[in-house]
């Protein structure tokens, strides 16, 4: 109940979502004494590499350490629950907002800002993650494939999941044999 | 109504699973999914629905996937309850892989960290992702239509998102605020918003 208030906060309070939320979870964790310096670095990595939202896996990974499966579930949901209330109330609202000529004008105002707004930890990513050529070709790959020719951009990760797993794997063993 | 809660669960089940890099990982999965597969909302529709995802508290996967669920139910015909449980389950079904996957892999995540084949995945996985988001940018900005025997698609502007020149200015303004001057998004996207108040 605990662990679920204190997720709970961290998700009201943080805007802007996962990388915003990492020091306010540590600070919050390491204040009650809930898990230690070495142990947060690795639920950070860890929630880094898997799957899903960077928030929600902090969530379950540093809930699980607190108090294993239970404290997990406690965690997700105080992380989702304000969240999920706000939209919520909001998107009910909106509904009958929308055509006011206030919120259309700010809404107009509001859109353009958006794009570049989910622009900006593209080009970030790309600048942190593309360090070799093929890393550029494939960036510059998915981007042609999704935005140009249509392709779901599941079918590319599905296609960049086995292919680079098959590559490092073949790698792997070449170097086994000398 | 029960097919297309299912068809929901099923879509951001996916979307959550193969879903690498937060927030605008999943922001341009989303809208690959729910606007250009299955055209369950338009992209006008969808602009709004990020913006009010970027401004409010919490994750911004999260409050976009508890928001598309219920503007899919709307746009369906439903409302009310129905679209509260839209909510529900699109907001359900992505935490929901998560989970599978952390407790599946539990005892081996840590060897696998250092594992070659991992470390390739997640370096071939970045700049993918990087590519995913950048398209969702360009597909919110144009129109990109695919002409037979051409090369070249075509391209138009998507007006409902950026009509004239001053929305331009707006973006590039944004853009360079947060990326060069390192501005609080939230302070640039409540800026954008009174900026149209007063230019519109």
């Amino acid at each position: 109940m605990q662990i679920m208030g204190v997720f709970a906060k961290i998700g009201t309070f943080t805007i802007g979502g996962g990388y915003a939320m990492i020091p306010v979870i540590e600070r919050e964790m390491k204040d009650r004494g809930w898990i230690d310096e070495e142990e947060i670095e690795d639920v950070v990595v860890l929630a880094q590499s898997a799957p899903g939202l960077l928030a929600v896996n902090m969530a379950i990974f540093a809930g699980y350490k607190i108090r294993g499966l239970k404290g997990s579930l406690a965690a997700t949901f105080g992380a989702v629950l304000p969240s999920f209330a706000i939209i919520l109330l909001i998107a009910i609202a909106f509904t009958s907002f929308k055509d006011n000529v206030f919120i259309q004008k700010f809404f107009q105002g509001l859109r353009p800002v958006a794009i570049a707004l989910i622009l900006v930890p593209a080009v970030n990513m790309a600048r942190k993650g593309c360090r070799k050529w093929w890393q550029w070709l494939l960036m510059l790959l998915t981007l042609v494939l999704v935005a140009f020719l249509k392709v779901s951009a599941i079918w590319v990760i599905v296609c960049v999941l086995i292919v680079s797993v098959a590559v490092a794997s073949a790698a792997e063993g070449r170097k086994k044999k000398c | 109504m029960l097919a297309l809660l299912f068809d929901i669960f099923w879509t951001f089940f996916i979307i959550g699973l193969f879903n690498f890099g937060g927030g605008g990982a999943m922001i341009s999965l989303i809208q690959d999914s729910i606007v250009t597969t299955h055209q369950w909302i338009d992209a006008a529709t969808f602009t709004d629905i990020l913006a009010i995802s970027q401004t409010t508290p919490g994750p911004i996967g999260i409050n976009c996937a508890t928001y598309v669920g219920y503007e899919v139910m709307h746009a369906a015909g439903y409302s009310g309850a129905i679209g509260v449980a839209g909510s529900a389950v699109a907001t359900l079904a992505v935490v929901l892989p998560s989970f599978i996957v952390f407790f599946l892999l539990m005892k081996i995540f840590n060897r696998f960290h250092n594992d070659p084949r991992f470390t390739t995945m997640m370096s071939a996985l970045k700049p993918a992702t990087a590519g995913l988001i950048g398209a969702a940018a360009l597909i919110l900005s144009f129109n990109i239509i695919p002409v037979e025997g051409s090369f070249l698609p075509k391209v138009e502007i998507i007006s409902y998102n950026f009509p004239d020149w001053k929305s331009g200015a707006l973006f590039a303004g944004a853009f360079a605020a947060t990326y060069f001057f390192k501005a609080n998004p939230i302070y640039v996207i409540l800026a954008g918003g009174i900026l149209g108040l007063i230019i519109y």
